[in-house]
């Protein structure tokens, strides 16, 4: 349940995402899902790759500042309510979501949440 | 260690009388072989004749960057060109580039006064020394480079560039100490960083930096980053190169090496002669130089002056840090801002690489302040919050220090440029439109 995802700080200048895409691609890491987080003058790159470890190495090669962080991801079906009934246990035991983010393939939807305590989370999802 | 006690520690009494004496036939000198001054102080009703004691000085005419540019290239030059022996030039970005030409007694004189800095740092001659200031037509390589060997230490004329492999020769020569810019300095930290160098393999513990304005905090970082203990030399190629003025072991002020160089502190505006401990425009006036003197230069350094006795020993005036350059200063809707304040706040807080850029531009007629400065690695965080709230936190010192608002910019690491030489730290894009 619980997986490492990267942070990427990232300058707003134009061609910055795709040198992430780009050097990523070059070394064979796909993404399985991202979120863009921004603000007036820089972006913070969520991201989650299957080879956290050789995704850092590489990034950091390329002097970008990377950051693995904790984070949840649940995998519910892809039907209405499904992810309110997951919000509302996380609500009952007083879990603060920080950010969150989610991609559906079909039958199922994966989502990605980052609680202010991990463990705690864990706890009463399982 | 004192490598002139004649000289540094001279009696003030001595001192005056010595100086009054350079300056007595310095005149005669410059008003027989320069027309410039002739002229001007033809212009002013003075003859050499009126200068008899180092007071005189008052009465004669400045010297401005202005003035050199105008008489560019050897106007300015009193000895004939068979006596002059080496030519350096410095930038010329914004005019006519600044032509000095030096007999064989300029050279021995700029040698001696350079061998006075490195033994009051504490050089001695079984060091082996780097001297990291750019070699050629810039004063730094080569005037540090003759008062090393002047002192008898061992010389690596490293230059700057190829810092991996400068990093490599400090390891493997067992190099102690080191004259570059601050900069320069910083940069190579980062360098040794990079390849993965502890400062405990290497063995520097002495470094001259200069050329550059730079701050306390400054020094702190670059001495724990380096393992070495740094001092301030002070020069301008106009009257010699490095060596003008130099920290002893108190650290409290440079030691101005007056009996070749003799400093007033002026009011930029009003031009007058400011007592001790007020803070001016520093001018300098060369006693002995024989290829181009020159006559009350205006540096456009701001400083002060000062005459209190030192307790290393020598008797020389003390020039404080260069606070600004009267005309480096930036004029923000109106606010005087000087980026060694921003440098300052930014060397203060550990999240930040010492490494920053002031952006000044005009938008709907109005001066905007942007601050670029560089996040260090550990301090990046997931969480946007925290990393607004360190923006802010920057933005809020910066305002109390600069009583004008800035608009902070986190930069990723290593994207603001490093400079080798003098650092620049300042886009004014009000001048390019």
């Amino acid at each position: 349940m619980i997986t490492r995802q990267l942070s990427i700080f990232l300058e707003n200048k134009t061609g910055r995402i795709n040198e992430v895409a780009r050097i990523l691609g070059e070394n064979g890491i796909n993404m399985q899902a991202f979120s863009m987080a921004e603000t007036a003058d820089f972006g913070l790159l969520r991201l989650i790759v299957p080879d956290v470890d050789k995704a850092v190495e590489v990034l950091r090669n390329e002097s970008f500042a990377v950051m693995v962080t904790d984070v949840l991801c649940l995998k519910c079906s892809n039907t209405p309510g499904s992810l309110s009934s997951v919000l509302e246990t996380l609500a009952a035991n007083n879990i603060f979501i920080e950010y969150m983010y989610a991609f559906s393939d079909g039958e199922s939807a994966n989502v990605v949440i980052r609680p202010d305590d991990v463990q705690a989370a864990v706890k009463v999802l399982s | 260690m004192i490598w002139n006690p004649n000289k540094e520690c001279m009696s003030r009494e001595q001192m005056r009388e010595l100086q009054g004496r350079r300056l007595q036939k310095l005149v005669q000198y410059v008003y027989h072989n320069v027309p410039f001054y002739r002229n001007r102080m033809q212009e002013m009703n003075v003859s050499p004749e009126d200068i008899v004691t180092i007071d005189d000085i008052v009465r004669l005419p400045f010297t401005t960057k202005q003035d050199l540019r105008d008489n560019y290239p050897y106007g300015l030059q009193a000895a004939p060109a068979s006596e002059i022996v080496r030519v350096h030039a410095s930038s010329g970005t914004t005019g006519n580039p600044t032509i000095v030409g030096y007999t064989r007694k300029d050279l021995a004189v700029w040698s001696e006064v350079m061998t006075r800095c490195l033994t009051a740092f504490g050089v001695t001659r079984d060091d082996t020394f780097s001297v990291s200031y750019g070699y050629g037509l810039f004063t730094g390589g080569l005037g540090a480079h003759y008062g090393v060997e002047n002192l008898g230490a061992t010389v690596i004329p490293a230059s700057t560039g190829n810092t991996e492999k400068h990093i490599r020769l400090i390891k493997d020569l067992n190099i102690t100490g080191i004259a570059c810019t601050p900069s320069y300095a910083l940069y190579l930290a980062e360098t040794l960083d990079k390849m993965g160098v502890d400062k405990k393999d290497i063995g520097l513990r002495v470094g001259a930096f200069g050329a550059e304005p730079w701050t306390e905090n400054m020094r702190k970082e670059i001495e724990s980053r380096l393992g070495l203990k740094g001092y301030n030399i002070y020069g301008l190629s106009e009257i010699m190169g490095p060596g003008v003025s130099y920290e002893c072991q108190e650290q409290n002020g440079s030691h101005i090496n007056e009996d070749h160089f003799y400093p007033e502190i002026i009011n930029p505006d009003t031009l007058e002669q400011l007592p001790y401990g007020e803070q001016g425009e520093l001018v300098f006036t060369t006693l002995t130089k024989e290829g181009m003197p020159l006559l009350r230069y205006r540096t456009k350094d701001l400083c002060t002056l000062m005459n209190d006795e030192c307790p290393c020993g020598r008797t020389s005036v003390r020039m404080g840090r260069i606070v600004g350059r009267s005309d480096d200063m930036l004029i923000i809707r109106g606010i005087n801002v000087f980026p060694s304040q921003v440098e300052s706040v930014i060397l203060e807080m550990k999240e930040f690489e010492p490494q920053y850029m002031l952006v000044v531009d005009r938008v709907n007629n109005l001066d905007t302040l942007q601050v670029q400065v560089e996040v260090r690695k550990d301090f990046f965080s997931d969480d946007i919050g925290r990393m607004l709230a360190m923006k802010k936190n920057l933005s809020d010192k910066l305002k109390s220090v600069l009583s004008i608002a800035a608009d902070v910019r986190l930069m990723e690491p290593g994207s603001i440029e490093r400079s080798q030489g003098k650092g620049k730290h300042v886009i004014d894009k009000r001048i390019l439109k």
